[in-house]
């Protein structure tokens, strides 16, 4: 590398990282504090993302229950940090009890399915998603732990000693409100996946997964454990999502079984196809886009109905919905790879166009 | 004893409508190896296009019998559902044919969606009560009780599926789709227009889906946007506990999958000592079923895995 690109690529990384730290005030000055919210949101998505492209990106591991782990680590967070059983353990436990609760689960659910590949796999996962969510919808009655579909409310926000991020801090002429504050530890922890998982990609294991995805049979025959490498996926895997949880409970402040339904787990996956699986940055695109998308057609939705028609025709909060569905239809169409795919993907997909259009012709 | 044959009466009422909507996945499945997401809202408008034809002719004051209005609705939900069915195939998997497996996967949860949000337009977010025109008594059996028209349900059930059965072994169009699921590019060789075959599959497959869909608003008395959601997880859930790809195990794993949830819903209170109740009943079915795969990783009746991740 010459020395003027590596000055280029130092100067693109400060102004990159300049705006990254700047984006809450240029948001929230211009947009108001909700849009820092909206980004909050696609930070956590980041990490779910990235999480569920372990194993589906990188071991080709279908997983359509992993709004699961998600889930599991919120309820950790959420029933030891809560007036539900009075008790308040800080944060640096429960987030990382969750963390491990999740990637137990994750072990729970590998172990029994690493027999199964493809459909049936994605059915077993998304079963395990279903049990997951109806055992927290039940489980107030007849011992309260979940407090059923009411949720748990309350959530302790995230604090140490003095420090807290459940309300504004002032530092000096400076104030940084809630949404801000979440913002900057969100981002760490982001950075922190996205850094963790491009490591993973590049190590010993990140190729084992890839073996594993294009070929297991050829993967066990080099040499590759196969039932421990794909456990290591599941775990590590739910583990992001774990930790995305409990940052989700203390965040919200109140977590109830309907946020963790198939859906949203259709979601994450939509993230992962739609932005690129197994590539980080598309992944990392999907997730934004998918967040910010919907919410950007809320708020257009509505007063473009006003100016054109004069009243609204159709129910914003339906339309939107609606162009949603039929976006993820036509962006698939129009880039089935994902809209930023690995190049190697690419070259694979592209590759397989082809001989499509050799069997036609 | 009653309670264990009124469970079973039951498991049966609903695992012959499982066992209908599952038939519609895995004919899709078998021929394109593909899982046919938005299957779900194909059911739903059949139940909601048959309620809307029934109150639109009740309300007009034709007064025919029950069971008439009920069949001219279903003339129309069929068709309807048919060109739901054909349209889906053209616009989420016909284009994408080649492309990446999870590509088509994403199209149909899309047009999932989207035809979620088009039925809440057409007939808002509430549950749209089925018109009361149907006898609903009530014939009791060695202590179990079944109306007339849950047995009007299974015999129905059990007719479409050996015709469906009889057409895919027998007739020529059967004949088509079998050699297009073992090999599209050799069938199209042996003079078998692919294109038009797989259109066929989503269109009959659609077209039980319609009636599947009319079963389920006759039996619950009621319809909704979301209702395809649930059952169609449960059909699909079905398809691959008989082995999917397989009609015959589509049948047996919706049965089945429809009296192991009624039984462990009627028995789970007493198993647990009082602990789990009959809201745990979709646990039941998917526990059932992982430890089905774990023991059988192709299914009951499956013969081949599934490989291509």
């Amino acid at each position: 590398m010459t020395n003027s690109t590596l000055r280029g690529k130092l100067g693109i990384y400060l102004v990159s990282a300049f705006l990254l730290a700047a984006q809450p005030f240029l948001v929230g000055g211009f947009l108001g504090n909700s849009w820092v919210r909206i980004i909050d949101f696609a930070l956590l998505y980041i990490m779910l993302a990235l999480g569920l492209n372990i194993v589906v990106g990188f071991a080709g591991l279908l997983d359509m229950g992993y709004i699961a782990f998600y889930a599991v680590g919120a309820y950790t967070y959420g029933l030891l940090s809560s007036p539900q059983f009075g008790l308040h353990l800080p944060f640096y436990i429960t987030i990382p009890l969750g963390a491990v609760c999740a990637a137990c689960f994750g072990l729970l659910l590998g172990t029994p399915v690493l027999r199964l590949k493809g459909d049936y796999l994605a059915i077993v996962t998304l079963g395990f998603g279903e049990i997951i969510r109806i055992f927290m919808n039940n489980l107030n009655q007849p011992v309260n732990i979940t407090n059923g579909p009411q949720g748990v409310n309350l959530i302790d926000p995230i604090h140490l000693g003095g420090l807290t991020l459940g309300k504004t801090m002032e530092i000096g002429s400076l104030s940084l409100p809630v949404v801000y504050l979440h913002y900057y530890l969100f981002l760490a922890l982001s950075v922190l996946v996205v850094i963790l998982a491009t490591r993973l990609q590049r190590s010993r294991i990140g190729r084992a997964w890839v073996a594993l995805r294009e070929d297991d049979i050829a993967a066990a025959a080099m040499g590759i454990n196969i039932r421990n490498i794909k456990l290591l996926a599941f775990a590590l895997g739910a583990l992001s999502g774990g930790i995305a949880g409990g940052l989700f409970a203390s965040f919200q402040g109140f977590i109830s079984p309907e946020s963790f339904g198939l859906m949203e787990s259709i979601m994450i996956l939509a993230m992962v196809v739609l932005g690129g699986m197994g590539h980080i940055p598309g992944v990392v695109l999907g997730a934004v886009v998918l967040t910010i998308a919907p919410e950007i057609l809320r708020d257009t939705i509505g007063p473009m109905q006003m100016s054109t028609f004069g009243r609204m025709i159709v129910d914003p909060e339906n339309a939107r919905q609606l162009l949603f569905g039929l976006a993820l239809v036509v962006m698939m169409l129009v880039r089935p790879a994902g809209m930023w795919p690995s190049k190697r993907r690419a070259l694979e997909f592209s590759d397989a166009k082809a001989k499509a259009r050799a069997q036609k012709g | 004893m009653d309670i264990f044959l009124q469970q079973i009466l039951n498991g049966l009422v609903v695992g012959s409508i499982y066992a209908l909507i599952a038939l519609g996945y895995t004919m899709v499945y078998g021929i394109m190896g593909l899982i046919n997401f938005a299957h779900g809202e194909v059911v739903m408008f059949g139940a909601m296009v048959t309620i809307t034809v029934i109150s639109a002719l009740v309300g007009a004051g034709v007064s025919l019998p029950g069971p008439l209005l009920v069949i001219i609705g279903l003339l129309i939900a069929i068709p309807a559902c048919m060109l739901i069915g054909f349209t889906i195939e053209r616009i989420a998997y016909r284009p994408l044919r080649g492309a990446p497996r999870l590509a088509p996967l994403i199209t149909a949860i899309g047009l999932s969606i989207s035809l979620q949000q088009v039925a809440i337009l057409i007939w808002g977010r509430n549950y749209i009560p089925f018109p009361p025109i149907l006898n609903h008594d009530v014939i009791t059996f060695l202590g179990a009780s079944i109306t007339k028209l849950q047995i009007v349900i299974i015999a129905l059930c059990l007719l479409i599926m050996v015709g469906l059965l009889t057409m895919v072994e027998k007739t020529k169009l059967g004949r088509a789709m079998r050699a297009t699921s073992q090999n599209p590019a050799v069938a199209g060789l042996m003079g078998v227009n692919v294109n038009s075959i797989i259109s066929a599959t989503f269109v009959i497959g659609s077209g039980l889906g319609a009636v599947a869909g009319v079963m389920v608003a006759t039996n619950y008395d009621q319809a909704h946007y979301y209702m395809g959601y649930m059952i169609g997880m449960k059909a699909f859930t079905a398809a691959v506990l008989g082995g999917i790809g397989n009609l015959g195990g589509a049948v047996c794993g919706g049965i089945l999958l429809g009296i192991i949830e009624s039984l462990g819903a009627g028995y789970i209170g007493d198993l647990t000592g009082g602990f789990l109740g009959s809201n745990y009943q979709d646990v039941f079915a998917f526990v059932v079923l992982i430890l089905v795969l774990i023991f059988r990783p192709s299914g009951l009746l499956g013969e081949k895995l599934a490989d291509r991740a």
